[in-house]
């Protein structure tokens, strides 16, 4: 490993740079997407279906439209193309993708709590609201499909025409029954997990207006600029007459991935001519915006005398909601996943998502690939106990490595640090301390995982950057990526930096407009320092290498040996410096370029056509890690409390270690969450957890004191080898959680979240069968 | 005094970050929307308007309170403090200073409540340690940092004010 060698050369980074944006936004400046307004602003809300499924007999805006102040109250009939749909390859023929269409406004049918009907556009927010009560809608109720597992039953309610499977994926390799015949151990458990909601606290918002020369201008909170396109085809206008621009976003963790206010605010404009806003309520975020998938995963695990894994049988139903959105995609991870970053000979894997009147799934960090931890490393844990083992120990005789294969034929090109990470994470725990009462029990779990950083690889991902320098040796950085919080635009600041030689603090960035910069795809998918980083290196190694042949003229040293430094370029020794505003005066006159345009293109493929028999690439790279986490179950409250939590990563290597530590410790709040008390909880297809009383969200007293490990092995595929590290932490908190429990009271939990109702009734389960003392 | 939709429009008079405003709203508004709506006072932010998550967080006559769960018309004669008002001549109080160092900044939405929070327990003598503080912030949701940063930068400008008697505290001015 050269990685120590490699970090310390570098000058930027690598370095605890505190993020530029953080000035703005302790001081409350920074202009987020409610934030903004414009004269004559209009005020748009949604009428959202009370129902879970029913048929609208009749909606009749007339009692709104006599309410002062109301400009226009809209339904399907005025969105000139009402369809919404995901074309995801290997699914379109088998399942039909045209059929998981969605509506911007219902039609005939609503199929979900809080299902958008009607666009309401007055001039107060008063008046908007006033109206919306107002509308009178006759519901025919229809039978709820509320049961994942009865929606292909023949006579389960019809979502949509042409059955309940929205989406299946398979792998089959090796002979996997007779694999468990031959084990020496066959582990088999049922493991569910919950919808949960991204709960970032910027509601979503935005604001839209109409441009010179007609431009549908939309400034929205969002992770994807790229949904012009979308939202033109909606207004059937040209793509080009359609602009999104994505400010400063409040969090996005992938609930922004697909459009929330984009469509509505666009029809506004383009119905009433005005300036719009739309912002929704905490309430209509937690009701109606697409969530995680709750899935149920069924394994059967085999395993020889020493622990290792001899075959895998695994059977994932997950609940994808009403609408297809991004389901297929998510139930991709989850069986690309499914196996864990673990050797195995022989695996079977049939997943399969389907259509229920829940609030439609969609994207959320871990993208279907952290659900399934809580499969793979619970039959981990389950195996360690039964063979007497530690779990760590086993862990390690069955990583994958570098150059092994994952089920679906991916080989792994980069390092996988996965021994190295487990041996971190040991270094860094304190001896388990004793429980602090009489009815207390300690424990202690660990768990792995790898998540993909990247998009598929048959998705031609592609991401385009501009830098250049203005006259007065400043630098600008354009490109279109929205930063949702993780630092994104900082951490491509220091890149150019780092390149370039001019300091941070003298750089600028211009994000998230789709009109005005270069496109980079959407801050999604742990891609977007892997991607445009990657196309701000080489855009700035372009604009130093034309920089470079002008400044070892006028210097008289050869090219190789000069430095960029924020002064300007030096001769080696540091003795003649010429300045960037010298140095660009000499471009100027020699028509050297002191910009580029860069793009990078991710690694291709072929897509995967759901047959099982398919092997080859789906992600370009892979991030792993190891968490610990240390428990107190008190025995009468069912509470668990998190004593210490350790979570260590691969990053290959920090652009700036501030911010991966946020990512890492971020990202494992968030799955503590996941694993003790965050749930969207249905009763009959209603949603009942429509504010942060009812839905929760851990707070610092939940989170414990955490500690983050940066491990950079060198190996990577983003710029200067960094790996993505935005969705990882997630995965290994809640089996880590579950094994913790387990080893405090003697009990496996397999339903997520392990509340104080659940750990009680496994408590009771304990005191009765006497498992621990 | 005029009317919007059906519910009278009051006065409400009050120090805005040391500024007298006065402000015709509806009796009906919240706080919070007087300040965003009518003040221009947009680094107050509206996360959940059910006085839960803290991000509207604001010091009313010297005490934090949810702007989103007190009426307009109760700050009539109040004195109105935001985040807007913590730097001064452009220096940024110590405590911001501290989050931008310890990273306690991603998203930066529950930023401005987290400080009117952190500032608060600080003067009520409840921010003594890690666990103190973290029990005093438990009404300021954050969904990005996992907390620990934000508890470390209110741990350092404690030690901060600690040895300089001079810094001063208080949110109130």
């Amino acid at each position: 490993m050269t990685d120590v060698a490699t970090a310390t050369s570098y000058r930027i980074v690598g370095a605890e740079l505190p993020r530029h944006d953080a000035v703005e936004k302790v001081q409350g400046r920074t202009i987020y997407a409610a934030d903004h307004s414009l004269p004559r602003m209009l005020h748009a809300v949604l009428k959202r279906s009370d129902y879970a499924h029913a048929r609208l007999l009749n909606v009749d805006p007339s009692p709104s439209e006599a309410i002062d102040g109301v400009v226009g109250i809209y339904t399907a009939e005025h969105v000139p193309r009402n369809r919404l749909w995901v074309d995801v390859p290997g699914q379109t023929l088998e399942v039909d993708a045209l059929k998981a269409l969605s509506n911007v406004l219902a039609e005939e049918t609503v199929r979900y709590h809080g299902e958008p009907i009607a666009l309401v556009v007055a001039e107060t927010e008063d008046a908007a609201l006033a109206a919306l009560d107002a509308i009178a809608i006759d519901y025919e109720p229809l039978p709820v499909l509320d049961d994942p597992e009865r929606a292909l039953d023949a006579d389960a309610p019809q979502i949509h025409e042409g059955g309940n499977l929205l989406s299946h994926w398979e792998i089959e390799e090796g002979a996997v029954e007779q694999a468990l015949v031959d084990s020496h151990l066959v582990v088999e458990n049922e493991y569910r997990t919950q919808f949960v909601d991204h709960a970032y606290l910027e509601p979503e918002a935005g604001v839209a207006w109409r441009d010179t020369d007609g431009v549908i201008t939309i400034r929205a909170a969002t992770q994807a600029v790229e949904h012009f396109r979308d939202v033109a085809r909606l207004l059937d206008l040209p793509e080009n007459k359609v602009r999104l621009i994505a400010p400063y976003v409040g969090g996005g963790f992938g609930g922004k991935e697909d459009m929330t206010v984009e469509p509505y605010l666009a029809l506004a404009v383009a119905q009433t001519g005005r300036p719009v806003r739309m912002v929704w309520s905490r309430q209509e975020s937690l009701l109606s915006r697409q969530n995680r998938h709750a899935i149920r995963m069924r394994y059967r695990t085999g395993v020889d005398e020493q622990g290792r894994l001899t075959a895998q049988d695994i059977e994932i139903l997950s609940d994808g909601g009403a609408y297809a959105f991004l389901s297929a995609l998510v139930l991709l991870y989850s069986t690309v996943c499914a196996v864990g970053p673990y050797r195995c000979p022989n695996v079977r894997i049939r997943s399969r998502t389907v259509y229920t009147n829940h609030t439609p799934c969609s994207a959320m960090r871990g993208f279907g690939a952290m659900q399934v931890t809580v499969g793979y490393e619970g039959q981990m844990d389950a195996i360690a106990h039964k063979l007497g083992l530690d779990p760590l120990e086993l862990r390690n005789r069955n990583f994958v490595g570098g150059g092994d294969s994952l089920p679906i034929g991916q080989r792994l090109e980069t390092k996988v640090a996965l021994p190295e990470l487990t041996a971190a994470v040991e270094e860094q725990l304190a001896p388990l301390p004793k429980a602090s009462g009489p009815r207390k029990r300690v424990g202690r779990g660990v768990a792995c995982n790898l998540q993909p950083y990247g998009r598929c690889v048959w998705l031609n991902d592609w991401s385009s950057a501009w830098v250049g320098f203005e006259l007065d040796g400043s630098l600008t950085i354009r490109i279109a990526l929205p930063d949702i919080g993780a630092g994104q635009a900082s951490a491509l600041v220091q890149i150019a930096s780092e390149v370039l030689g001019v300091s941070p603090e003298r750089i600028a960035i211009h994000i998230g407009d789709s009109a005005l910069n270069p496109l980079t795809g959407t801050s999604t998918a742990t891609r977007q320092l892997y991607m445009s980083g990657n196309a701000v290196l080489k855009a700035a190694r372009e604009v130093r290498a034309g920089l470079a042949g002008v400044a070892a003229t006028l210097l008289e040293v050869d090219e190789s040996s000069l430095e960029f430094t924020p002064e300007g370029v030096q001769a080696p020794g540091g003795e003649r410096t010429v300045s960037f505003r010298d140095l660009l005066a000499a471009c100027a006159s020699g028509d050297v370029p002191w910009q580029a345009l860069a793009i990078f293109r991710a690694p291709k493929g072929i897509p995967w056509q759901a047959n099982e028999d398919w092997r080859g690439r789906v992600f370009p790279d892979f991030t792993y890690g190891c968490h610990a986490a240390d428990v107190e179950v008190d025995l009468d409250t069912g509470q668990v409390k998190v004593l210490a939590y350790v979570a260590a990563h691969d990053v290959g290597q920090a652009i700036n270690h501030q911010s991966v530590r946020g990512q890492i410790e971020g990202g494992a709040a968030m799955g503590l969450g996941y694993a003790l008390s965050e749930r969207v909880v249905f009763e009959g297809g209603q949603n009942m957890t429509g504010s942060f009383a009812q839905y929760l969200v851990p707070t610092a007293v939940e989170v414990s004191d955490m500690k983050a490990v940066v491990l950079e092995s060198g190996e990577g595929v983003g710029p200067f080898q960094a790996r993505g590290i935005g969705e990882p932490p997630i995965g290994p908190p809640a089996p880590a959680i579950a094994a913790a429990i387990r080893d405090a009271i003697g009990v496996e939990l397999k339903e997520l979240p392990f509340t104080p109702e659940r750990v009680i009734a496994a408590v009771d389960e304990m005191e009765v069968d006497g498992a621990a003392g | 005094m005029g009317e919007s939709w059906g519910r009278a429009v009051v006065i409400v008079r009050f120090n805005l970050n040391g500024t007298p405003r006065s402000l015709d709203v509806p009796g009906h508004w919240t706080l919070l929307r007087m300040l965003r709506d009518e003040a221009g006072q947009t680094d107050v932010k509206h996360g959940c308007g059910e006085g839960v998550c803290g991000a509207c967080a604001v010091v009313l006559d010297g005490i934090a309170v949810n702007a989103c769960s007190v009426l307009a018309p109760q700050a009539d004669g109040a004195s109105v403090d935001t985040v807007a008002g913590l730097a001064r001549n452009g220096d940024l109080h110590p405590l911001q200073a501290e989050m931008v160092a310890a990273g306690a900044v991603q998203c930066g939405f529950c930023t401005p409540g987290m400080l009117i929070g952190a500032l608060e327990a600080i003067e009520v003598g409840a921010a003594d340690s890690s666990e103190e503080i973290r029990h005093s912030l438990a009404g300021n949701l954050c969904r990005c940092t996992g907390y620990n940063s934000i508890v470390a930068a209110v741990e350092a400008y404690r030690r901060r004010t600690a040895s300089d008697e001079g810094a001063g505290v208080g949110v109130g001015r």
